[in-house]
């Protein structure tokens, strides 16, 4: 694949984005991204429209560096129904598809759209998203997911979340910690929990409604379960040292985490109705960062059982251990794509650590990132993605990668540092 | 000897003298000079223990002011838990001081933002557990002891580079 590299950063700011914590930076692009123009949506409710749509979609389509968009100022017009398409208008400015829509406000709010195709002038998807009106913008990234899934053949990811990790500095005192759930474009952040003590490990529950996390808020780490709707929160374990990486099965019954209450590190199942306690390995070295396989099978984990940390995977049938990273003196916290092919990791290499992916079918280890202090990678539920942290000047920023390594972007925060990104499941409701 | 058998020492230690002077009858004289000698012998051995006290005081002040000079915060160089010779005499200077009194502590350990959180988060138990190990094994009760682990979270140096890694990779004594 070719690749461009912007030599300057695009800056792009989007139209709302004072709301978000966090800026997109596109990094880089594909060499030819397909351009499409996302007409203005109409809009037939009172009032002005809540959501530019358009613009949500745009963007959205924008960021995954695979299209390029069509600027306002170059439409020679802006149909809302099919019966106002002339197809010249848009081969006239190189527009390969061209997305219209209209919203309508009734008792709730609604978006239909139609997707074109201006080489074989004909209309080749259309559909209709409803919603609640507050939910505009996540109804808006449903159609992006649409268009993206019908010109790509991927599922998109963008009415998608995502949970981060916000640190404020302070050198005269203890930082300040934030957990904050967002739309997957960084919009309308939702502060969880907050405080001076270290908020750690955020994870999705399997149906995208709950989160768990670890803070130190008791002078100790602690795992915490918390519900998105109801905002009910739960401390799971107050274990006389470590108590992390909480990791959520995919039936969502069961919650792999690390305790260290026998000695030293080692991963435990804990079963989230009996609450019994299953300890899986059993090992004087540290043993940490489980990771479920997405058949619920198998789990991988970081151990330093062989001296450097490597991933291993542990097998619950046969209750078999093997190491599945052999490339390099440090590889560490993996997160399985849903295909359960992919496998992204932290790997070091000269001193460096990057993010890399594993492919468990050939075994092959693919170096994503040239930054130096990269970790916490997280695997869109598309698969197509990795979200992660790196440094730049004294903060962390997010970032993010294509697992081919075609596009980059970065999000950084308007101030502090961001960390620890966790990308949500697909939520199901 | 604690203050009150050395009172009870000199109480009967006078009635010793009291009893002398009795027995003795009429030589009063002599039985006032023993019950004297036995006063003073009793205020010197009194004297003897206060100061004795004293010193042990003072020498715990001592240990416990060499303890505040070494400082609270043990460095550990990159990805080890072993306790650097510097870091072992700071320990032991706190052992001391610590081996007597009742103090309990609380260990925090700390690693450089390096590799991965949760697997720093273990890097910076090991570091809590061996300036623990090494306490317990001079002879401080472990229950004395609280180790928990920050990992990378909470550094003292924000930056990046060797120069600011090395100010967190740390035990801090509390």
């Amino acid at each position: 694949m070719l690749i461009r590299r912007a030599s300057l950063l695009a800056l792009l700011f989007f139209a709302s984005s004072l709301h978000a914590e966090l800026q997109i930076e596109i990094n880089q692009g594909l060499d030819n991204p397909t351009p499409i123009a996302v007409v203005p949506f109409g809009w037939q409710g009172l009032g002005a429209a809540p959501e530019d749509v358009a613009q949500i979609i745009d963007s959205d389509l924008v960021r995954s560096g695979q299209f390029a968009p069509v600027s306002r100022r170059d439409m020679l017009s802006y149909p809302t129904r099919e019966t106002d398409m002339y197809f010249r208008d848009w081969r006239a400015i190189s527009a390969e598809y061209v997305l219209i829509g209209q919203v309508t406000l009734g008792t709730q709010i609604r978006i239909d759209f139609q997707l074109f195709d201006t080489t074989r002038q004909m209309a080749i998807d259309s559909g209709t998203v409803t919603g609640p009106v507050t939910e505009l913008r996540m109804l808006s990234h449903r159609v992006s997911d649409a268009v993206y899934e019908r010109l790509t053949g991927i599922s998109g990811a963008f009415a998608t979340r995502l949970l981060y990790v916000s640190v404020t500095r302070n050198p005269d005192a203890k930082d300040f910690y934030r957990l904050t759930l967002a739309d997957s474009d960084g919009q309308r952040p939702i502060v969880l929990l907050e405080g001076r003590d270290p908020i750690l490990s955020p994870s999705w529950s399997p149906d995208g409604q709950e989160v768990a996390y670890v803070s130190f808020e008791t002078s100790r780490p602690a795992i915490y379960r918390q519900n998105l709707r109801t905002g009910a929160r739960e401390q799971l374990t107050n274990f006389q040292g470590l108590n992390n990486s909480p990791a959520w099965s995919p039936d969502g019954n069961t919650m792999a985490l690390v305790l260290s209450k026998d000695g030293n590190p080692d991963i435990y199942l804990l079963n989230l109705t009996s609450r019994a306690l299953t300890r899986l390995t059993r090992h004087f070295s540290i043993d940490t960062e489980p990771t479920w396989m997405p058949d619920g099978k198998s789990l991988l984990f970081t151990s330093d059982r062989g001296g450097r940390p490597q991933i291993y995977r542990y097998d619950l049938r046969t209750k078999k251990i093997e190491r599945i990273t052999f490339e390099g003196t440090f590889n560490a916290r993996a997160r399985v794509a849903q295909d359960g092919r992919n496998v992204a990791l932290v790997h070091q290499r000269d001193g460096r650590y990057h993010i890399a992916v594993l492919d468990l079918v050939t075994d092959r280890l693919t170096v994503l990132t040239e930054t130096s202090l990269d970790e916490s990678p997280s695997i869109a539920p598309n698969g197509s993605i990795v979200l992660y942290a790196t440094k730049r000047g004294q903060d962390s920023i997010l970032a993010a990668v294509a697992v081919d390594g075609g596009v980059r972007f970065s999000l950084p925060a308007r101030e502090g540092s961001v960390q620890e990104p966790a990308w949500s499941p697909y939520e199901t409701p | 000897m604690t203050k009150s058998t050395l009172y009870a020492k000199w109480i009967s230690l006078v009635f010793a003298a009291f009893f002398l002077a009795a027995c003795s009858g009429n030589d009063t004289k002599e039985a006032a000079a023993a019950a004297a000698a036995a006063e003073e012998q009793a205020a010197q051995e009194a004297a003897a223990e206060e100061a004795e006290q004293q010193a042990q005081v003072k020498a715990q002040q001592g240990r416990e002011a060499a303890a505040a000079d070494v400082g609270t915060v043990f460095y550990f160089e990159f990805d080890s838990s072993s306790l650097t010779d510097d870091a072992r005499a700071q320990v032991d200077a706190h052992i001391q001081a610590l081996l007597g009194n009742n103090d309990s502590v609380r260990l925090e350990g700390h690693t450089d933002e390096r590799g991965t959180r949760e697997y720093n988060l273990a890097l910076g138990e090991r570091r809590a557990n061996a300036v623990r190990d090494y306490m317990v094994a001079n002879g401080l009760p472990s229950y004395r002891i609280e180790t928990i682990s920050y990992g990378e979270e909470n550094p003292v140096a924000y930056g990046s580079g060797e120069s600011n890694w090395q100010q967190n990779r740390r035990v801090e004594l509390k």
